[in-house]
């Protein structure tokens, strides 16, 4: 059964046995036997990026649009240390990853060698688990627990850290069958009586409204089916975080937008004044929750979450129901279905005539000009002309994803590609790389800005090499747009280093790459030159020039509570809206 | 300051010490896991004891004594169990029946009525004298940690000149494993 090779072919054989297709890595000293297998083999294609980090975000890209593990290769020390951003990312948005390191060999490890350092020891707070392995025999178990630790349970990224002398040293390889691991074994099936106290909860809520994230997406689609079931039974409204949009269409009536600290109107709103919070997925993050003494002061409250450290960490919860959130979905619509609860119907309706109150505030308002491009105008137009495209969206961070989040509307999940947790400017680039590897015939637009682009856009050179047709659409404002808002709101207007100066010409740069540059910088000229954009089977730059004074509302300061956003029209007298104790949570 | 129209929410809980064993596979780095979790999301550690315990199976048990508001040690827990090589994790003050003891050397130096007080106290406490010599004694004493500080304190001025000792080893009572 068990076949002699090399650790090195070992890493190999166990990448092909776990189903994966492609590895995004650099090479260096440390992983060459691995190299020289790839070299050998064509079965795996490997992705050569320019930096590890993009490494990690193309590998993000990879498994968030895809469901499946991105896999990820670097060499030791700086190799490692370039990949702990993207690890630290994963971690925050729970993106499974396998990132196979090289070490040095085990008898120089703690020398102080060339291009050493310590992998596990820098990355255990950023990984979901870690291991280096100092010998052959426990090499193929240890890879295929890394693919299970990766993506069952709360998924997340994981390092195995493999010294040059195990890539050498020769041994029996062991397929994945049977490996069930000694500690780790997440529960995905929720307790049924918590599931049908639950049921019972929604049944007598009179002002109820889901509130769901990034463990819907992360369930698979199934569970995104079974929300949309749950939300037509139930009438109930529902919102979703930054992470779980297009789980649920953002195009359905019941569907009130994204909720936090940029959130709409009506989904802030329906959360401070719900009598019942059904929590799918999500983690009461502080982007969402705002003020937490008042967070949904009226709300019993259910949480679903496959990790247990999720529940109670931030906010009490009334009904915690630990699973995955597909197979409690599943359990629940059934329960309400056997149950049939007698839902108060005028009571739900008054609660839906409110909310109706709210939308009709039309939150997400903004002026148009004819002179300059507006930053919403232009992702709103974005939108419209890839609709009917098979279209993925990813971003950088700031306020060109808040705008993102706000107008481009997803009505399917694993579409919609952003750095959540961590907020990384940079990743955009480098997971559309990832993005259009595993969709290479679809329309992969990383919606950007200029600051964030300038941090990884060495991947431009990545997608050339892989004539990956990805559009980075920049809504270039010369500014680090979310940051000069923050300064204009708290800190008087003294907009410290928050200048994009030295800006390089980014239609030359996409020429200089090899790929095509585009600029547009009036509104009138936008729909053309999109077009133009989705036409080109190239990578393109777009440089879209918009206006550089706009800022990104609705918003919940921070420090405030989810009734107390505010809007466009009230910038002038934000200053003093935000008190002392607010500065110190921005 | 609440500038909100709603009563606060923040009830000031009561902090608790907590008693945690931790049954963890014994492999390379799993303290550094567990002690890098304490820090890394400022938990305290009062008392920290980790010896494998069944040295076929490599299976090591850590003893935890930790303080925080219900909220925090429920967090704990679920952070430790979170981890991949944690087998389990179990409060032990949940139960109200731990047993936990410590034990400690004590080094004593002095002369006349000091040194025949110190062997007097030792005795009461039950103490063993592991050293001597003319000029001082080491004694060895197990007990609950209140019972070694109090000992601790009465040595000070007779002649104390340093101690150790080894933080928590804790067990629940009665037949059953936890």
């Amino acid at each position: 059964m068990s076949r002699q090779m090399t650790g090195a072919e070992m890493v190999i054989q166990a990448l092909k046995d776990q189903g994966v297709e492609v590895l995004f890595g650099y090479p260096g000293g440390s992983v060459l036997p691995i190299y020289d297998e790839i070299f050998k083999q064509n079965q795996i294609r490997h992705v050569l990026v320019r930096h590890e980090q993009g490494a990690v975000h193309a590998a993000e890209g990879y498994a968030r649009s895809t469901g499946k593990v991105g896999a990820v290769l670097v060499t030791s020390g700086p190799g490692a240390t370039n990949a702990v951003t993207g690890l630290a990312d994963a971690m925050m948005d729970s993106i499974p990853v396998v990132c196979i390191s090289g070490q040095v060999p085990t008898h120089l490890i703690g020398n102080d060698a060339f291009q050493e350092c310590d992998t596990v020891g820098v990355t255990r707070p950023c990984t979901k688990h870690n291991w280096l392995v100092k010998k052959i025999e426990d090499l193929p178990r240890v890879l295929h627990e890394a693919f299970h630790v990766a993506k069952s349970g709360r998924p997340g990224p994981v390092v195995v850290d493999i010294p040059k002398d195990i890539q050498f040293a020769l041994g029996a390889y062991v397929g994945p069958k049977n490996i069930q691991h000694k500690t780790y074994r997440p529960k995905v099936k929720g307790d049924m009586d918590a599931i049908r106290h639950a049921v019972n909860m929604m049944g007598k809520a009179h002002r109820p409204v889901f509130y769901t994230g990034g463990g819907v997406v992360n369930s698979g689609p199934a569970a995104s089916k079974l929300l949309r079931e749950l939300v037509k039974l139930t009438g109930f409204p529902i919102t979703s975080t930054l992470m779980g949009l297009g789980a649920y269409p953002a195009n359905d009536e019941m569907f009130l937008g994204m909720l936090g600290m940029h959130g709409t109107l009506e989904a802030n709103m329906a959360m401070h004044d719900a009598d019942l919070l059904v929590c799918v997925g999500a983690r009461f993050d502080d982007r969402i929750t705002g003020r937490i003494d008042a967070f949904a002061p009226h709300a019993k409250k259910i949480h679903i979450d496959i990790d247990p450290s999720s529940i109670n960490k931030i906010i009490k919860v009334d009904c915690p129901i630990v699973g995955d959130v597909g197979h409690v979905l599943e359990d629940m619509l059934r329960v309400w279905k056997s149950v049939q609860p007698t839902i108060d119907k005028p009571a739900l309706d008054a609660w839906w005539g409110k909310i109706a109150g709210w939308r009709a505030k039309k939150c997400l308002s903004y002026r148009a000009s004819d002179k300059l491009i507006k930053p919403q105008y232009a992702i709103e137009r974005l939108y419209e002309a890839t609709r009917g495209h098979d279209t993925y969206i990813t971003t950088e961070v700031g306020q060109h994803q808040m705008w993102a989040a706000q107008f481009f509307r997803f009505d399917e999940p694993n579409r919609w590609m952003t750095s959540g947790g961590l907020g990384t400017m940079g990743y955009g680039i480098p997971a559309a790389v990832g993005v259009q590897m595993a969709h290479p015939d679809s329309l992969v637009v990383d919606i950007a800005g200029e600051a964030s682009v300038m941090m990884t856009m060495q991947e431009i050179s990545t997608a050339v090499q892989y004539r990956l047709p990805i559009k980075i659409f920049i809504l270039n404002n010369h500014y680090m747009g979310m940051v000069r808002q923050w300064q204009e709101l708290l800190h008087g207007g003294r907009y410290s280093e928050s200048y994009s100066e030295a800006l390089p010409d980014f239609v030359k740069l996409a020429d200089a790459f090899g790929g095509v540059g585009i600029r547009c910088e009036k509104p009138g000229d936008l729909d053309g030159a999109i077009a133009e954009m989705i036409s080109v089977k190239r990578p393109v730059i777009f440089d879209c020039i918009v206006d550089p004074a706009e800022n990104c509302f609705p918003m919940i300061p921070s420090g405030k509570a989810h009734n107390e956003m505010l809007f466009g029209e009230a910038v002038g007298d934000i200053g003093s809206i935000i008190d002392e104790k607010g500065k110190m949570l921005v | 300051m609440n500038t909100s129209h709603y009563p606060s929410a923040y009830v000031v809980e009561q902090q608790e010490t907590h008693t945690l064993s931790v049954i963890v596979d014994n492999e390379p780095g799993v303290l550094a896991r567990v002690v890098g979790l304490f820090s890394g999301r400022g938990y305290n550690i009062e008392s920290l004891t980790v010896s494998e315990t069944e040295h076929e199976a490599h299976v090591s048990r850590i003893t935890i004594v930790t303080t925080g508001t219900p909220m925090v040690i429920e967090q704990i827990k679920n952070q430790l169990d979170r981890l991949v090589p944690v087998h389990r994790v179990v409060d032990l003050t949940v139960s109200a029946k731990v047993l936990a003891r410590e034990l400690a050397l004590i080094k004593v130096k002095g002369k006349g009525e000091a040194r025949v007080e110190a062997l007097r106290l030792a005795d009461a406490f039950r103490a063993r004298i592991v050293d001597a010599n003319t000029e001082s004694f080491v004694f060895e004493l197990t007990g609950r940690g209140d019972k070694i500080d109090e000992f601790v304190n009465l040595m000070r001025p007779l002649g104390l000149v340093e101690y150790s000792r080894t933080g928590v080893a804790a067990i629940s009572r009665g037949p059953d494993a936890m």
